[in-house]
């Protein structure tokens, strides 16, 4: 029987990331994206928004970019909600996302510097 | 929600909420009884007696952005519905244990989901908490245990993108060894 996922295979990822590990940035300096993971936010989907965008980070390597999540902030049926703050920047707040528009903002927004203004709140 | 790992993502939402440093999620697939049972314990805040009896009400929540407190009661209408039902251990200052219990069979049980999904969303977002996921089928189990993992990893980060993909797949692989898979 095939060894599943040995500790053998984490202790080689643990190697290979210690040779990557970039100089640790400021947290002022990083772009921090918020994922509304509330029961409305997860019933809506947040999980995989999640996902999309911490696989989108990765492949394009981006680093400097901190992703957390937040409960209902009271907005249950724009979710799953994003929010991207940018240091110095006012933060923005996209709506009813979904795997793919969460990729599309990554490369947009994050990596582009550019809103993806279609997708943001609505004046309410 | 569509998959029970979802309604166990949002049930560690609470723990997390309560300050929690170490989460345990166990899921029992009991085939002889027929019975599934998913325990979520968290060493948080924990709640008061009085807490305890409004926590089910729907209409009970400690937020403050809107009047209604749903993940408990969808958890619970959710193993109800299922020959089932939820309980509530807790004390304050020691902490929580939610026990939901369903018929494994039951036509109205929603399946577990992609319980890889949920855990990795997790680690990935609170890289200083420890989980513990045990699942077990019959008498074959295996258990996931951050604690350990970090012990292995010395100063690289769990929440590291190989690392994550590593959990993922660990917990996929596993759990296609054990439903007798692969």
């Amino acid at each position: 029987m095939p060894v599943i996922k040995s500790i053998e295979e984490l202790k080689k990822i643990r190697d290979q990331a210690k040779d990557a590990i970039n100089l640790r940035v400021d947290n002022d300096t990083k772009t921090r994206v918020v994922v509304g993971m509330g029961t409305c936010g997860i019933a809506a989907g947040a999980r995989q928004v999640m996902l999309a965008i911490l696989d989108e980070l990765k492949k394009r390597n981006i680093t400097n970019v901190i992703v957390t999540e937040t409960g209902c902030i009271g907005l249950c049926q724009y979710e799953p909600l994003v929010d991207v703050i940018q240091p110095g920047q006012p933060k923005v707040t996209y709506v009813n996302m979904n795997p793919e528009k969460a990729r599309e903002v990554v490369v947009k927004h994050i990596i582009n510097n550019q809103v993806v203004d279609e997708y943001v709140v609505p004046n309410i | 929600m569509k998959e029970l790992s979802l309604h166990i993502l949002d049930i560690v939402q609470n723990s997390l909420g309560a300050k929690a440093s170490l989460i345990e999620i166990d899921i029992e697939e009991d085939i002889k009884n027929d019975l599934l049972i998913i325990k979520i314990r968290d060493n948080g805040s924990g709640m008061d007696p009085d807490t305890i009896k409004k926590v089910m009400d729907p209409f009970f929540t400690t937020r403050t952005t809107r009047k209604v407190g749903l993940g408990i009661p969808l958890f619970a209408q959710a193993a109800q519905s299922c020959g089932g039902g939820l309980k509530i251990y807790s004390k304050k200052g020691k902490g929580t244990e939610i026990v939901a219990s369903f018929t494994l069979s039951h036509i109205d049980r929603a399946p577990i989901g992609s319980m890889a999904d949920t855990m990795v969303s997790l680690i990935a977002v609170w890289p200083n908490v420890d989980f513990v996921y045990k699942h077990s089928v019959g008498d074959r189990g295996f258990t996931l245990d951050t604690r350990e993992i970090k012990k292995t990893l010395e100063d690289v980060p769990i929440n590291n993108p190989m690392v994550i993909d590593w959990i993922k797949e660990f917990v996929n692989e596993n759990l296609k060894e054990i439903n007798g898979g692969a």
